[in-house]
């Protein structure tokens, strides 16, 4: 009955309790705590929020909540490694977007600052078992497109799915900063008959050399700015009398190492570029929205770069690739030995990211990397592993108890906890739902 | 060098064709008349039988399904794949053009379709204008050309489109492209008012146009000596569809356009319109069933323009609640991404409204196939039906189940072993023309040099 009601609370009222809800046993449920095999007839005791004891002997000291999961399945609350969720509510409506500032290099931009908490997309995402997600300033759409988008776009930060304020939502604020590598761009060919409906807008024909050149110039443009922020750097460093610079100054933690480069970078080329420059100005990276590493894939492996892959919901590359190259791909970089994170990379289909994990396990993918790339292994490329991800003692008690495996879309998510704090689990789409399924 | 490859996957496809065809001990999903432990007997094209227990002909092929999963063929009734063309968007009414002049049979969705447990689409003609052009149903037959793609014996039918699509070009910040959003470019309609009149007025020509025709015919019959009423292109279709004979798939997203456009029909007695999106259509649901309309949409797309704001993944299974039979679609154009994992949207209807596994897997199967009036031919597994089915190797709503094999018209068009082995010898080709296209390149270049 208190659980029932607890659930029927809405998620800004039970954040407003948190002091009273965040102690409770969760008990005989099969635990995965995804660091480690499954637990039958397990309990979760967490106190304060925070994982105290796991096992199927794990007690609380004195009376304490209790929270019935017979039957039932409890997960750590999976992560998603990029999606510009709360920068953006209706794609084709300009007014409701916040993503993909003017301007070449916007270090000093910071995403969480617009998260708007009553995006109806947080809920939606939520539902199906998400419960953070590193939101992301610029384009995802891997590399940079012509003139569109900046080279670096800002920093992104890790959030949770709940919370009054950003403030309240926020897990780290500068987790990483975007970056975009220059690509190639060559006219698009066969297949778009935007050229035929629109003659004077049609890309100019360049040839491969002009296009080559004009990503030499992109390149050159982020050695000099990288240039001039050392320089930046070393005189404030030195004490010299210097002009505060917001752009510099937020490339500092890039700089030296603290804060990771999130590079967008997709094919062998611009990976290959990445990598260089990164070795050469000793930077911490990850590179994002990988699909045709080619021969570097051996590198990345090697240096212990992590790679965030895009959705696996996509064609494949290039119309004689084998047709479940997007399929294979998580597999083939398991297997080189890199350790890689899912992002949804968008907000339309943020909630599905169980589920285009999911896809590579029947294409070579073992099922528990498939898990992982959700959840501890996001947790460690973002350097949360001592608070999320997994279900361990001391950590943060961000959970979800489902009915079954939750990359599985028949599954559903019963219950939600993030830092212990029951969330709701309603939503606009749940609210309609009902609303219409009672019309007369 | 792409086509070269094409040429060589098409030459690749299977003709495993043999005259008789077992497919033994599968868990079989006949979505129509239930699932159980069985096989499934294929002669010349066509499901000979069905059942637990079938009579096996000797000399037949075998394959043996065991702990395999067989369903139908899965019919996507709104694509845009294989198309080199999709929207004729000068005039508000394009209804004299047809996709099926379009289709491009080396269109490599149509193999990533296939791939992925796709038997049949519908290709249709894009959402640009109010009455849109004629769209074309084709089976997966990778390797045909392009009149032998075509379902020949599905109901021709109409592309129609509500909302924003329709209108944009009819606004001043529609398109905010220069050039073709300045006042000289205005298409009408600019609003849905607009849309409506512009479908009233061509069905109102349709049928004074009907009549011209009747009265014609009925005065020759008496003997008259007259000459015919002038053709026209655009309200033929028109009256094909007054007169049944023709099918409708209409574009849109809000409830208000759904019912404007049910009363619409009311007026000319057009019954069996197929909703498509329909992302409002839960709301709309009852005045859709009565008039025995059918609505094919999205499992879970929303918010990706002002009019799918309100659009929620229970919507397949609220208007499936309330009598309306509901198909999944892809809507894939130049590609065939969602197409070919239509099985796993299917079970979000399970997830999202709590139908059965029978029902979801019927939004991808049967269902399409009535809106797209082939549920004849294909849809299920039944005795006499066409042979068009596949082989999952995990329960086929399962996030992990794999497409194995594919059969249309009884022929094996897909097999996964198959597609790897292949691969090597492709890659190797590839790398052939590769290199010799550097080496043409290397050899051209100082030809090319001019003396400065």
């Amino acid at each position: 009955m208190r659980i029932a009601r607890i659930a029927c609370l809405t998620a800004a009222a039970a954040a407003l309790m948190a002091a009273d809800n965040n102690t409770f046993l969760l008990r005989n449920a099969t635990v995965h705590p995804v660091s480690g095999p499954a637990i039958q007839n397990a309990s979760v005791l967490v106190v304060d929020g925070k994982i105290a004891d796991i096992g199927p002997k794990a007690a609380p000291k004195g009376k304490v909540r209790i929270v019935e999961a017979r039957g039932l399945h409890v997960y750590p609350g999976m992560i998603d490694s990029g999606s510009p969720i709360g920068l953006a509510e209706i794609a084709s409506v300009r007014e409701t977007v916040d993503t993909g500032e003017l301007g070449d290099f916007n270090p000093q931009l910071r995403a969480l600052i617009a998260v708007n908490p009553s995006s109806e997309h947080i809920p939606v995402v939520r539902a199906n078992g998400i419960t953070s997600v590193l939101v992301t300033p610029g384009s995802t759409g891997g590399g940079r497109g012509g003139a569109a988008g900046s080279l670096i776009s800002g920093q992104a930060s890790l959030m949770h799915l709940d919370g009054w304020t950003w403030e309240e939502m926020e897990i780290r604020r500068g987790a990483a900063m975007q970056m975009a590598w220059p690509v190639i761009q060559m006219p698009r060919g066969r297949g778009m008959d935007i050229e035929a409906l629109l003659p004077g807008l049609a890309p100019r024909r360049t040839t491969f050399a002009e296009a080559r050149r004009n990503q030499q110039q992109q390149v050159q443009k982020i050695q000099d700015f990288f240039d001039a922020a050392r320089r930046y750097q070393k005189a404030k460093a030195a004490g010299e009398a210097i002009q505060p610079d917001l752009r510099y100054e937020a490339m500092i933690p890039v700089l030296e190492g603290r804060q990771p480069l999130m590079i967008f970078a997709a094919r062998e080329r611009e990976i290959r570029e990445a990598l260089d420059f990164a070795a050469r100005e000793r930077l911490k990276i990850v590179l994002a929205g990988v699909r045709r590493p080619g021969k570097t894939l051996e590198d990345i492996a090697k240096r212990n770069i992590p790679v965030v892959l895009g959705t696996t919901f996509v064609s494949p590359l290039e119309e004689d690739d084998p047709y479940d190259e997007p399929f294979t791909l998580p597999a083939r970089l398991h297997q080189a030995g890199v350790k890689f994170a899912f992002a949804s990379f968008g907000v339309q289909f943020a909630r599905n990211l169980p589920y285009q994990a999911a896809q590579a396990v029947p294409f070579g993918l073992p099922y528990d990397e498939a898990l992982k790339s959700v959840t501890l292994n996001t947790a460690q490329i973002w350097g949360i592993d001592n608070e999320y991800g997994s279900i361990e003692k001391g950590k943060y008690a961000d959970l979800i108890v489902t009915d079954g495996d939750p990359l599985e879309v028949r599954t559903q998510v019963k219950m939600m906890f993030i830092k212990g704090v029951p969330v709701d689990l309603e939503s606009k789409h749940t609210r309609l739902y009902k609303m219409y399924s009672a019309r007369p | 060098m792409r086509h070269a490859i094409l040429t060589a996957m098409l030459l690749a496809a299977p003709l495993v064709s043999a005259e008789v065809t077992v497919i033994q001990n599968g868990t079989i999903y006949t979505v129509t008349k239930g699932t159980f432990r069985g096989s499934i007997v294929i002669r010349d094209g066509k499901i000979a039988d069905v059942g637990e227990k079938v009579m096996t002909p000797g000399g037949a092929r075998v394959i043996d399904a065991t702990g395999k999963h067989v369903i139908p063929g899965i019919i996507d009734a709104h694509t845009h794949i294989a198309l080199d063309s999709i929207n004729e968007s000068s005039v508000s009414v394009s209804s004299m053009v047809s996709v099926a002049e379009m289709l491009n049979p080396e269109s490599i969705s149509i193999y990533q379709a296939l791939a992925g447990g796709v038997t049949a689409c519908n290709s249709m003609h894009g959402s640009a204008n109010s009455i849109g052009g004629q769209n074309v149903v084709f089976k997966m037959r990778w390797g045909a050309d392009a009149r032998g793609l075509i379902f020949d014996k599905a109901k021709p039918s109409l592309k129609m489109a509500l909302g924003e699509n329709p209108k944009r070009q009819g606004s001043p910040q529609g398109l905010q492209i220069p050039g073709l959003s300045s006042p000289q470019n205005l298409r009408y309609p600019g609003t849905r008012l607009g849309v409506e009149d512009v479908i009233r007025d061509a069905f109102t020509r349709a049928r004074a146009y009907q009549r011209e025709w009747k009265d014609y015919e009925a005065r020759r019959a008496r003997g008259e000596k007259l000459l015919p009423p002038k053709r026209d292109l655009e309200l033929e279709p028109l009256v094909e569809v007054l007169e049944g004979r023709r099918l409708v798939h209409a574009h849109c997203y809000r409830a208000d356009e759904i019912l404007m456009l049910i009363r619409v029909f009311d007026d000319f007695n057009i019954r069996g319109v197929t909703f498509q999106h329909v992302l409002e259509g839960y709301k709309v649901a009852k005045e859709i069933a009565e008039r025995g309309h059918y609505a094919s949409t999205f499992s879970d797309w929303w918010s990706y323009k002002v009019e799918a704001y309100d659009a929620i993944p229970y919507n397949a299974a609220i208007m499936h609640r309330k009598g309306v039979l509901v198909s999944l679609n892809s809507d894939d154009a130049g590609g065939a991404e969602l197409m070919r994992r239509l099985n796993t949207e299917a079970a979000k209807v399970v997830k999202y409204g709590g139908l059965s596994e029978n029902e979801a897997l019927a939004m991808i199967t049967i269902n399409p196939a009535k809106q797209l009036a082939i549920d004849q031919w294909v849809g299920s597994i039944e005795t006499g039906k066409d042979a068009d089915l596949v082989i999952y190797d995990k329960h086929p709503l399962s996030s992990y189940a794999r497409v194995e094999k594919v059969f249309i018209d009884g022929r094996q068009y897909f097999d996964r072993d198959e597609d790897l082995s292949r691969r090597p010898k492709f890659e190797a080709e590839k790398e052939g023309l590769r290199k010799k296209m550097l080496d043409q390149q290397k050899q051209a270049a100082p030809q090319n040099r001019r003396p400065s």
